[in-house]
């Protein structure tokens, strides 16, 4: 419908460069630059070569988007912006420039917070999100378990990783079986002709003491890996598929069972699960097995819109305007340890604004 | 004309506006660590103090450094979005360039040197407030003593080693104002000014912080 909101979403948490633009539920673009092969060499996520990635790629992926989208930008109702959490220093970037832009616009700022926005994506596959929605957030970079009442005010952490995120664990057990980089897909593949049953792995933190609904993927890495290398030692042929099979099957048993029963303990008859982790084959048919057999809705979005990007927090942005959230202020800062708690940064109340020597002056542009 | 110039690639936080005949307001805040929080504060303030919107602006001047990264690119970055939300060229200058201007040290040569952190300074030589002799770098203080022995000196940089900068003058930091005035002067002259990318004049910190994204080579 023409009169949802038509915000711009921008994303530098990490080390992609994301620009979406969506209409309410509606997805017009999604401008991704990444700099993921510039940190190859040094094993992971440099902060400062993303941040400088980030400036360059920028206003060409503003550009890009805007182009995709078929859109001007005097049209937008918004602009948002991950606030937090990330890399300070990347997410600043992306804060100065969706700042800057909405300023020289005269459109609303709203700094949102990143796990919310993998949340939110999903309406851009499924339409609106149902309230509460339980969302399962599995990538290298993160691993929990939320309950959204409402996307824009009430989101619950319930669990997360004691220690490496799941995606993680893909990426190192295929290194230790020199299955090259990612790790998530190659280990997709060869977990299809193999066995998931061959190996027993450990499943961490599901014995009867341990946190329901939080998770721990360090054991289980230590686990495959000594497996691994005895089999080595011993001169035996190492069963490359089995071994993939075995230890995704003991991830995503563990993923998808805190899952359901977080569903059934909460009484929620919807689960989402978002991040880069929730294009594993596996993880997704036995999600639907259980969520079937739970009577649970499983409402996954497709890849591309699972890994991070701005379409993601456009729809979040989106669903701000749509609910008259109030925008952010123009001191907005990038907040590396935003909790999920607070999905979006509002403007000071004016009862605090004595608080703020900072206090920019009400007359606003093409106001 | 009306040029908007900024610069956050020193511990000050300044914002100014330029008719091409004078500077018509200006702020500077100095807050190493609030970069990001207060330029915009400090954009709309002017403005209001000028009484202009943005829309007005014909084109923006940036401060492309060198200084510390992080600050540094708050202004690029706003500097490169406001150029392509309001369809206004975006011109650079060197932020030492800048101080050198404002020295008002007519009688050269002297030095212009900023705080680089980690017991570092960037610095460059100057024949007049108008003409850098040397490209900007990056150095440890005594490493170019010999090299800047007999010179005044200004900024931060030359305020912190006294040992290698005995004749350290004000100012500090840069100010947006003197920056503005630089850049109107060079282009009433037809002079090009610096495309708008940072100089980090250092190779990133290849450090992976724990606990993040892991990228394994291919
Ligand atoms: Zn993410």
């Amino acid at each position: 419908m023409a009169d949802e909101p038509l915000v711009l979403g921008i994303e530098t948490s990490c080390d992609e460069t994301g620009v979406g633009i969506v209409r309410g539920t509606t997805l017009l673009a999604d401008a991704v630059a990444s700099s993921v092969d510039e940190h190859a060499r040094f094993g992971g996520v440099v902060p400062e070569v993303a941040s400088r990635a980030h400036l360059e790629a920028m206003v060409p992926t503003i550009d890009r988007a805007l182009k995709e989208a078929g859109v001007s930008a005097k049209d937008l109702d918004g602009i948002a912006v991950t606030a937090g959490p990330g890399l300070a220093g990347a997410l600043l970037v992306g804060v100065s420039a969706a700042k800057a832009y909405a300023y020289a616009l005269g459109k609303p700022l709203y700094g949102v917070n990143h796990l919310a926005s993998h949340i939110c994506v999903d309406q851009l596959e499924h339409g609106t999100l149902p309230e509460p929605t339980m969302a399962l957030l599995v990538s290298g970079g993160h691993s929990s378990l939320l309950l959204s009442a409402d996307i824009t005010s009430d989101v619950r952490p319930l669990g997360a990783t004691i220690d490496d995120a799941a995606g993680e664990a893909f990426d190192k057990i295929a290194r230790v079986l020199n299955l090259g980089f990612p790790g998530g897909p190659v280990i997709d593949r060869y977990a299809k002709e193999g066995d998931p049953t061959a190996i027993t792995f450990p499943r961490g933190l599901t014995g009867p003491r341990d946190a329901a609904y939080d998770f721990s993927f360090s054991g289980l890495k230590t686990s495959v890996a000594r497996w691994i290398e005895a089999k080595r030692a011993a001169g035996e042929d190492v069963p490359v598929r089995d071994v993939a099979a075995s230890f995704q099957e003991a991830v995503v048993d563990v993923l998808t069972r805190k899952a359901v029963r977080a569903c059934k303990d909460e009484g929620v008859d919807h689960l989402m699960i978002g991040g880069g982790v929730a294009a594993n084959t596996r993880l997704r048919a036995l999600a639907q097995e259980r969520c079937e057999a739970a009577g649970i809705r499983l409402r996954v979005p497709r890849p591309k819109l699972c890994t991070d990007n701005g379409a993601m927090v456009a729809a979040l942005g989106a669903e701000m305007v749509a609910r008259n959230r109030s925008a952010s202020a123009w001191d907005l800062s990038a907040d590396s340890s935003l909790p999920v708690t607070e999905p979006h940064v509002p403007g000071h109340s004016p009862a605090h604004d004595h608080d703020h020597v900072h206090e920019v002056s009400k007359e606003n542009l093409y106001s | 004309m009306l040029l908007l110039a900024l610069d956050t690639a020193t511990p000050a936080v300044t914002v100014a506006l330029h008719d091409g005949s004078s500077v018509v307001a200006a702020s500077s805040q100095v807050d190493a660590r609030r970069h990001g929080e207060l330029l915009l504060p400090a954009v709309d303030r002017v403005l209001a103090e000028a009484g202009l919107r943005l829309d007005a602006v014909t084109g923006v001047v940036v401060g492309v450094g060198p200084g510390p990264y992080t600050g540094l690119r708050v202004g690029l970055m706003t500097a490169d979005t406001f150029g392509l939300a309001l369809g206004v060229p975006v011109h650079g200058v060197c932020t030492l360039d800048g101080l050198a201007y404002e020295s008002g040290i007519e009688t050269g040569p002297f030095v212009v040197a900023t705080d680089a952190r980690r017991k570092e300074v960037y610095w460059a030589r100057y024949a007049d407030p108008r003409t850098r002799l040397t490209d900007a770098a990056v150095d440890r203080p005594a490493d170019i003593a010999a090299e800047v022995a007999g010179f005044p000196a200004v900024g931060a940089g030359a305020v912190l080693y006294p040992d290698t900068f005995p004749d350290a003058r004000a100012p500090e930091h840069v100010s947006a104002a003197s920056l503005a005035s630089l850049a109107a002067e060079k282009l009433a002259a037809g002079e090009e000014l610096l495309a708008p990318r940072p100089l980090y004049l250092r190779r990133p910190d290849a450090q992976v912080p724990k606990n993040y994204k892991v990228v394994t080579p291919k």
